[in-house]
């Protein structure tokens, strides 16, 4: 059977959730596997890290550079060429990083790639079969693929479970010494850490949250009126800033911000797995859709198909005649 | 500068209700609305704006059929100056590596100091402008939402990392860089605009033009097959509400009053 890599991403000297879901995917590849972690970075923080995959990981391969301090994945792409054995399956987290870092390192491998996999189904010989989602959540497909001759495979962050902790007491190797000088035509400059915003919806305990469906700049009013009446904020997600109708510190999801509220209301947002990724602490969803298919359902508590243009102004007008019969 | 933007034709599925077809092996695609892929018209307008300020050209690119013709005169009409059209038999069913593999053999025989993708299109695999990169030996930088022009051979653009921050970088030209929705506004394209591209030249490359190794693109060579689609499992699945609108809003104020979200 083929050698199976988890790239383990991490940020000061922590591991990323990323690192104990790779070697639940590696088991499903091949369930007698024991997947080796390998690491790029520089000092104590890459130590740290990689004594703490010692009860997750059997072998653990660094790759300790001071080029490597900050993750470049134009880099880190040249480090990995060097250290990985030929034809080898490669398990990369599908987030901003492997992104960046997987598509290209492929081809150097001559190897074949597969992003985004939320299943692994089965393996016959050389021939994989995944499962990946397309049309942004609303149908999953199964993909074949040829590793003959090696892979690199995105996994979605989130989609495997990480298996019981067995106490694996794993052997740090250091790799460092099979890399020679790096060279790259990219250089890392510095990090901008997000604005956090006039409104902090990381700690508000009601969302209205609205999406694509809200269609119009002047529809955000239907749901602040709403969020309003109630003493609820507004959020959306990600195709509300890009029309630029929300300020970027009102979006949730893994490139804006995580919530973590007691009641969601998602207005006209299909689901994507990047925007469901924000949502923490497990609230009482509410998804109001016109699209019954919309992926959103699937995770909601109490699903509403209706036209949220014209549901949410009802809704909107009903509570209020409810707090005045009260009064 | 010479900027080169590949786009994609898609399903646009603001418009359409994805459904398996009887097979089950595709979509259903009679009747679909096809529009340019999402990110690719935020890439056309940035290569546009940068244009605007350093001087050159646009064309935009694509792998398809004869029916992509009215994406790229759709582009063409924001603005660009050319557009080319790939499109051969031999390349059909190419996995992303295929059509990385064609579009680098097209980048060789022309000069860009650019080249920009949307950073995915609908089947979310977010990989040609990092393999085409690869292939060129050329610096690839992904999830793209600033560039700045530094000077004839530098850009600083950031990248969008985790929780709305930014990563800034410096890269050297000519790259490849894969760009996030909401970088710009794309403009608004009218019929006017399309009109006035309509009779326009658009050459169409194939295997002979491109002098690609048939051997490299198309379904035999692909490592990567798509074998179905499928409906997802609905896991648990939330609670339909069902009657009148105004049973519903009933339904749900008690709920919200239950769970805490109404006094």
């Amino acid at each position: 059977m083929t050698r199976i890599f988890a790239y383990i991403v991490h940020k000061a000297g922590v591991a990323d959730d990323s690192a104990a879901e790779l070697v639940a995917a590696a088991k499903m590849i091949d369930d007698a596997a024991s997947p080796t972690a390998i690491l790029t970075g520089y000092g104590t923080e890459l130590d740290t890290v990689c004594g703490s995959l010692r009860d997750t990981y059997a072998e653990i391969w660094k790759v300790a550079k001071e080029d490597l301090a900050y993750p470049n994945a134009e880099l880190v792409r040249k480090a990995l060429l060097e250290v990985l054995p030929q034809g080898c399956i490669l398990l990369v987290p599908h987030n901003h990083f492997g992104i960046d870092l997987s598509p290209g390192l492929s081809i150097k491998m001559n190897a074949a790639f597969v992003s985004d996999v939320v299943n692994i189904e089965s393996i016959k010989g050389a021939n994989l079969k995944l499962v990946r989602q397309e049309f942004g959540g609303q149908l999953s497909a199964h993909v074949r693929c040829d590793v003959s001759s090696g892979a690199v495979l995105n996994t979605r962050p989130g989609a495997f479970k990480p298996l019981e902790g067995s106490a694996l007491n794993g052997l740090v190797l250091d790799k460092s010494p099979l890399v020679g000088a790096l060279t790259t035509k990219r250089h890392f400059v510095e990090t901008i850490v997000a604005d956090a915003g006039g409104v902090d919806i990381s700690k508000e305990p009601v969302l209205v949250s609205i999406g694509r469906g809200i269609q119009e700049r002047d529809n955000v009013a239907i749901a602040q009126e709403l969020a309003d009446t109630i003493g609820a904020v507004v959020s959306c997600s990600r195709p509300v800033v890009d029309a630029k109708w929300l300020e970027k510190s009102r979006q949730v999801g893994t490139s804006g911000k995580t919530v973590k509220p007691k009641v969601y209301l998602a207005c006209g947002i299909s689901g994507s797995f990047q925007h469901l990724a924000g949502i923490k602490g497990n609230p009482f969803l509410v998804a109001i859709n016109k699209n019954p298919k919309a992926p959103i359902f699937q995770v909601a508590d109490v699903g509403i198909v209706d036209d949220l243009l014209e549901f949410l102004p009802e809704l909107t007008n009903r509570i209020r005649e409810s707090v005045l019969s009260k009064r | 500068m010479e900027i080169l933007v590949c786009i994609k034709r898609v399903p646009d599925t603001s418009e359409n209700e994805i459904e398996l077809n009887s097979n089950g092996n595709d979509i259903e695609r009679d009747d679909l609305v096809y529009s340019v892929n999402e990110a690719d018209n935020y890439a056309v307008e940035e290569a546009l704006q940068i244009v605007a300020r350093e001087g050159g050209n646009v064309t935009v690119v694509t792998v398809g059929s004869d029916e992509d013709d009215e994406s790229l005169r759709r582009e063409m009409a924001m603005g660009a100056n050319r557009g080319v059209l790939i499109s051969d038999e031999a390349f059909s069913s190419s996995d992303g590596k295929g059509i990385a593999t064609i579009l680098k053999a097209y980048v060789q025989q022309e000069h860009y100091d650019l080249i920009l993708t949307g950073v995915q299109a609908e089947d979310s695999a977010a990989q040609i402008g990092g393999m085409l990169a690869a292939m060129l030996d050329y610096p690839f930088a992904a999830l793209v939402n600033s560039i700045q022009v530094m000077d004839a051979r530098k850009l600083k653009i950031t990248r969008e990392i985790e929780g709305g921050s930014k990563e800034v970088n410096e890269i050297e030209l000519p790259c490849v860089l894969s760009i996030q929705t909401g970088i710009n506004e794309p403009r608004y394209v009218g019929m006017k605009g399309i009109r006035q591209v309509a009779s326009l030249n658009i050459p169409t490359l194939g295997l002979s033009e491109l002098r690609v190794d048939a051997s490299a693109v198309g379904e035999f060579a692909a490592r990567v097959k798509r074998e179905d689609y499928f409906v997802p499992a609905m896991g648990e699945g939330a609670e339909i509400l069902q009657g009148s609108r105004e049973v519903i809003i009933e339904k749900l104020i008690e709920l919200m009053r239950a769970k805490g979200a109404l006094k």
